[in-house]
């Protein structure tokens, strides 16, 4: 992965957004139990904790006052029976609650990542990768948040504040409405205090986002910082960053440290409030004592859902900002769309050809002007250019990568448009400049891995490509043999064996194509001499179109087309070309003839002079 | 008791702090005085309830209840003032100990050499720079604030509740003894889970980047419906380990709510009985009630506060591994020279990173003001040379010689003030252009910066960008290109006037053209400088007065252009191979 980077990227959407909302509930819709199961417990909690306070108040009244040892006992075993019920309550709801949010979550994350399978190349071309894995995983996160604690949540506080107000409106609702006089107070001091403090720390999180970006910039620069004799002043920078932090912080410190004693000194309020007019009410015989006691546990709880409530809507907020970055991705519609009736032949013959075709990755920038060509089944082709003459275009375009806008490409004389793509791509094998080797083993990376509609070779097939391509005393060597683990995209092979794999992994499919791109780093002689064999194998009885770098691989081409620009500009055979004295004569010169001299020596390290080129 | 002497070890590295406490003493000892007086009045407001309720049984005077109402405000008052000042203060200090040890990792981390940074990676090390610091901060404020005021609370609470009646007193604690085990028990195995949440998250991660990364053998291979598979069991599997965290974590309030419901339920049964039996008056019963409420968050914060004492102690000792970490390049025993002529001398070099040889005898002399050139494959060292003589390695003593004397004996501020130096890498800070042109001359005046971008061809482009020189790099800017970028890297080695310009590389990425008038215009500028040009082409290096050819980390050929081109070894093979890649490009 990348590294993270540290900026303030606090775009943070609209609280509510009607369209949105509605999307997201949408997936709700197949939990319609759960979610029901789940309000039903929230009710039930709800009224459990209102039950509590209530049972006190009977406990005095009824079994202390009158001195009924044996009532009390029995009081409090339904007590405790309250107590249990609603711990059972609570767990189960928290547990269904979650348990849907999470289900969400996971089809939520499979339809995305579902969705990018279907996407064209020139998609991922646009998008940076780092991107779209925070929409598959940290964005979805974030959702999971307004299911699981937030909007169920938010009926939960309602419940628990109406089932409180109802309970002392039931006991006494005089003294109710008293007590009720510090609800405003309280709901105003919350509402204040989070604003204030949501200002604050949105202070804090520019600043210690300000801190993170210098610090990383100057960890990743601290040769510049250093050659440069800039410590002082970098530090005196961080310094004062870290102060605006500091003091940003100190700031919201304020915030909290009158809060809570606000809040303490409404809750005193309270109490002192039911003190004094339910004394009067006591005095008047309106009211018992065991409601006095009572009323001071309810007025306690009165806080707890009003806090809650409102942190919801940063929850909901957040959470609105990242599912219209969810769905933004989602109607991203593919642009390479399957024939519906697509052309589907058990077996092709490997014919490729190629008819005018213009092919531009951005519009007006053309990297293929007309090319024409055609490539008899069986038949090895060669493609030579410069760096940037649309060699690597031509493979991309094969397989479907892109779409072009002008001309044909046709396998078999059928428009690579009206083949089935599976199909189509069964037929060919391709193998790119730089192997890509995913995490798993040495035997997963060749076969790669199975589904329905396409299995992945069988382990003895897969083994005896290995073998033929000369892979197999490599991999043998290794700790497990095949099954041994791939470190990080493959680190720990050199890059010859990593193409040696490549190329059994698509010797394993036993192609009808073979389209390669030959890898241009620098491999010692005696690998050299491997991938020069293993690839005459590979290319055995079957149609190849290889973009060149080997001095061998255009010897043994029946064909070689130089490309120029975009253009072809030459095409025949090795001898033919060379003896034209054109373009060819010329490429060759730079990029293969070293290799010829390099054989001869045997002392290798030549391919390097390409290398050399490829740099400028 | 075999737990026991492990915390002492867990904890110690928490030891590390003091010295960052030291200054904040008087404060941190202002503050415990305020969670006591906090914690004193707190407790008072439940016993004139308790009076106030008393006096309810007994005939009730409307006076005096309001008095005793207005007591419990007034207490309530007193204690919201001290409770201000006790947050205030400890937490802020806190956060003035966060500032320091963030400027103290910050400057240490400024003193480290190259070998430091190749070991640990960006991202390492703001991890130890931001979660391990905050895991840190997190003792000093809340752990500490709340230890405090946790531990003032039992102490007047217990002893008020033991005072009232001790059995009642011993009976009520017994769940909330367990609410303090519970919350400890919860919180080590919910970090856990939530570790393990974590690692699949990140295979989770892992899986769609190299689904994305790899999009082409994906789709070559007709990948997608069985990569669609395997992501369905990572998926399932960060189901089911969130959900192993929810059957834990969703036990936990439920489970505090029930304990401390069962400390009411002890007081009704026990406390109502001794009412009963008029041992305990109804005012008592109260008070008792409001001490439980009192008590139920201190327990719990006793629990969650071990935990987070836990986890600092590990973030401490990470944090600790870098502040002890000893510069490998520092000054010692150094005496500046008069003034850097330019002079260099490098004397049997060898060289090696994590042991892997980089660079083998290699030896040359420049005189000041001379222009020396570097060709060689990527890999054969020449970047190493470069850095090397800018010291960012850590170098035995005298191989490399400046003005005749070891570079180790220079002070590192005089010889890097003497040196320009273009790495490889383009690095600019995401500020303006300007104050990346002037990052090592801060005093200098728009002239001379204006100056410095026309001698590398860099300040008509900068003039056309939509703010010119105040024009913002990077992420928040705009993107230069691979060439602007480099020339302003060289702008800024230029305007520092060095004695010593060292360009590694540093015309790769603008195109020939560019190149030739860069070349051209940093001909005069060149002038009584000494100069080191790395590169890999050879119109670069061909008007130099000494090209090097460097190889696996040796000499191989050595000379002038024309001497090379004589030898017909590696230089001239790559002189010949450049011409005919013009003439390709022409063609």
């Amino acid at each position: 992965m990348k590294p993270k980077h540290y900026h303030d990227e606090e775009a943070l959407g609209k609280i509510y957004d009607r369209r949105l909302a509605r999307r997201m509930f949408g997936y709700l819709k197949p939990y319609g139990t759960q979610v029901t199961i789940a309000i039903l417990l929230l009710l039930t909690v709800a009224a459990l904790q209102v039950a509590g306070p209530y049972l006190m108040k009977i406990g005095i009244d009824d079994y202390i006052a009158a001195g009924d040892w044996h009532g009390l006992r029995l009081l409090a075993l339904v007590f405790v029976g309250v107590l249990l019920l609603q711990f059972v309550a609570a767990y189960a709801q928290a547990y269904v609650m979650n348990w849907t949010g999470q289900r969400i979550m996971y089809d939520l994350r499979m339809e995305i990542f579902g969705h990018f399978q279907r996407l064209q190349l020139s998609f991922f071309d646009k998008n940076p990768v780092g991107r779209l894995i925070t929409r598959a995983t940290t964005d979805v996160d974030v959702l999971n948040e307004l299911f699981t604690s937030g909007v169920i949540k938010i009926f939960g506080d309602i419940f628990t504040l109406a089932g409180i107000v109802a309970a002392m409106l039931w006991i006494n609702w005089k003294l109710a409405l008293v007590s009720f006089a510090v609800i405003p107070l309280l709901v105003a001091a919350t509402a204040v205090f989070k604003m204030k403090v949501r200002d604050a720390f949105r202070r804090v999180r520019t600043c210690i986002a300000r801190i993170n970006a210098f610090l990383q910039e100057n960890v990743t620069g601290m040769a510049v910082v250093q050659v440069f004799g800039q410590k002082e002043r970098q530090y005196e920078e961080f310094r004062r960053r870290n102060q605006d932090h500091r003091d940003a912080f100190l700031d919201s410190i304020f915030y909290y440290a009158v809060f809570y004693p606000v809040v303490n000194l409404i809750g005193a309020l309270a109490v002192a409030l039911i003190l004094w007019y339910g004394g009067l009410q006591v005095m008047e015989g309106a009211l018992t004592l065991g409601a006095v006691v009572a009323f001071i546990q309810y007025a306690d709880r009165f806080y707890r859902p009003i806090s809650d409530l409102s942190e919801k809507f940063g929850i909901l907020q957040s959470a609105m900002a990242s599912s219209e970055r969810i769905f933004k991705l989602l109607d991203t519609q593919p642009s390479i769309e399957q024939d519906p009736q697509p052309y589907r032949p058990r077996q092709a013959r490997g014919e490729i050809e190629f008819r005018n075709v213009t092919f531009a990755y951005k519009p007006g920038n053309p990297v293929l002007h007309d090319v024409s060509f055609k490539v008899s089944p069986g038949e090895r082709v060669a493609i030579v250019g410069a760096t940037g003459s649309g060699k690597s275009t031509i493979i991309s375009l094969l397989s479907r990568f892109y779409e072009i806008e002008e001309g044909q490409i046709l396998i078999d004389g059928v428009d690579v448009r009206q083949w089935d793509m599976g199909a189509l791509r069964r037929q060919m094998a391709i193998v790119l400049q730089d192997v890509f080797l995913f995490s798993g083993t040495v035997e997963e990376n060749i076969a790669l891995w199975s589904s329905r509609e396409h299995p992945a070779p069988d382990p003895k097939s897969l083994r005896e490509a290995a073998r033929q391509v000369h892979a197999e005393p490599f991999i043998e060597e290794l700790e497990q043999g095949y099954q041994s683990r791939i470190a990080e995209r493959g680190s720990s092979l050199s890059v010859g064996q990593r193409q040696l794999l490549a190329f059994a992994r698509a010797l394993a499919r036993d192609p009808r194509v073979l389209i390669l791109d030959e890898a241009t780093s620098s491999i010692d002689t005696e690998t050299e001499l491997l991938i020069q064999d293993a690839l005459d194998r590979l290319m055995q009885g079957r149609t190849s179109l290889v973009v060149a770098h080997r001095l061998s691989t255009i010897q043994t081409s029946d064909r070689i087309i130089v490309l120029h620009k975009g253009r072809i500009r030459e095409a025949g055979t090795h001898q033919q070309l060379l003896a034209q004295k054109g373009l060819y004569h010329t490429l060759y010169q730079l990029q293969y003839k070293d290799q010829l001299k390099g054989a001869w020596a045997s002392e290798g390290q030549d391919g390097e002079a390409i290398s050399c080129l490829d740099r400028a | 008791m075999i737990k026991l002497p492990r915390i002492p070890e867990r904890i110690r590295h928490l030891g590390h702090l003091l010295p960052f406490l030291r200054p904040y003493r008087r404060s941190m000892l202002l503050g415990a005085l305020m969670v006591l007086i906090t914690n004193i009045l707190a407790a008072a407001s439940p016993w004139i309830l308790k009076i106030g309720v008393d006096h309810l049984t007994q005939e009730i005077n409307l006076n005096l209840l309001a008095f005793y109402a207005a007591l419990i405000l007034a207490a309530s008052l007193a204690e919201g003032v001290f409770r201000f000042a006790m947050r205030r203060i400890l937490i802020g200090v806190s956060r003035h100990v966060e500032y320091d040890l963030r400027n103290t990792l910050f400057h240490h981390l400024q003193q480290l050499s190259g070998d430091f940074y190749q070991k640990h990676s960006t991202g390492d090390i703001m991890a130890r720079a931001t979660n391990d610091l905050n895991a840190v901060r997190s003792v000093l404020g809340p752990a500490i604030m709340y230890s405090l005021n946790t531990f003032f609370t039992f102490v007047t609470v217990i002893s008020l509740l033991l005072y009232l009646n001790w059995r009642l007193a011993l009976l009520v604690l017994v769940p909330l003894a367990a609410v303090t085990l519970a919350v400890k028990f919860f919180g080590q195995r919910i970090h856990q889970r939530f570790e393990k949440i974590q690692e699949q998250f990140s295979d989770l991660t892992t899986m769609v980047q190299e689904n994305l990364a790899g999009v082409r053998v994906v789709k070559a291979y007709n990948q997608e419906q069985a990569f669609i598979e395997r992501f369905q069991q990572a998926n399932q599997e960060y189901f089911d380990r969130n959900l192993s965290l929810v059957r834990l974590s969703g036990a936990y309030n439920p489970l505090l709510t029930l304990l401390l419901g069962l400390s009411m339920v002890l007081l009704l049964w026990y406390g109502g009985g001794k009412v009963i039996s008029g041992v305990l008056s109804l005012g008592d019963f109260a008070a008792f009630m409001s001490y439980i409420m009192m008590l139920s968050w201190p327990v719990i914060a006793l629990g969650w506060v071990m935990n987070i004492f836990e986890r600092g102690a590990a973030s401490m000792g990470r944090i600790n591994t870098v502040l002890q970490t000893q510069p490998a390049v520092r000054d010692r025993d150094t005496r500046p020279l008069e003034r850097i002529q330019g002079d260099i001398e490098v004397q049997g070099l060898d060289f090696a990173y994590n042991g892997a040889p980089v660079l083998h005898d290699v030896s040359f002399s420049v005189k000041a003001g001379e222009t020396l050139a570097v060709v060689g494959r990527t890999g054969s060292g020449k970047s190493t040379l470069a850095s090397l003589l800018c010291r960012l390695h850590p170098l035995p003593d005298g191989v490399i010689k400046v003005d005749g004397r070891d570079i180790n004996s220079i002070p590192l501020e005089q010889l890097r003030g003497a040196i320009g130096f273009v790495p490889q890498e383009t690095f600019l800070f995401s500020d303006t252009v300007e104050r990346n042109i002037a990052f090592g001359s801060p005093q200098a005046g728009q002239d001379g910066i204006r100056r410095a971008a026309e001698v590398s061809n860099v300040r008509q482009d900068i003039e056309e960008f939509p703010e010119g020189f105040q024009t913002f790099v990077g992420e928040r800017g705009i993107t230069l290109s691979g060439g602007q970028k480099q020339r302003v890297a060289i702008s800024r080695a230029l305007l520092v006037d060095p004695r010593i310009l060292i360009l590694d590389d540093a015309l790769s990425a603008v195109d020939t053209e560019t190149e030739e008038r860069i070349l051209r215009s940093l001909g005069d500028e060149l002038q009584g400088r000494t100069a080191l040009l790395i590169s890999h082409r050879i119109s670069t290096v061909s008007r130099a007065d000494k090209i090097l050819v460097l190889d696996r980390g040796r000499i191989v050929e050595r000379g002038d252009h024309e001497e090379l081109m004589k030898l017909g070894g590696y230089y001239a093979a790559l002189y010949e191979k450049q011409l005919l890649q013009e003439e390709l490009e022409a063609g």
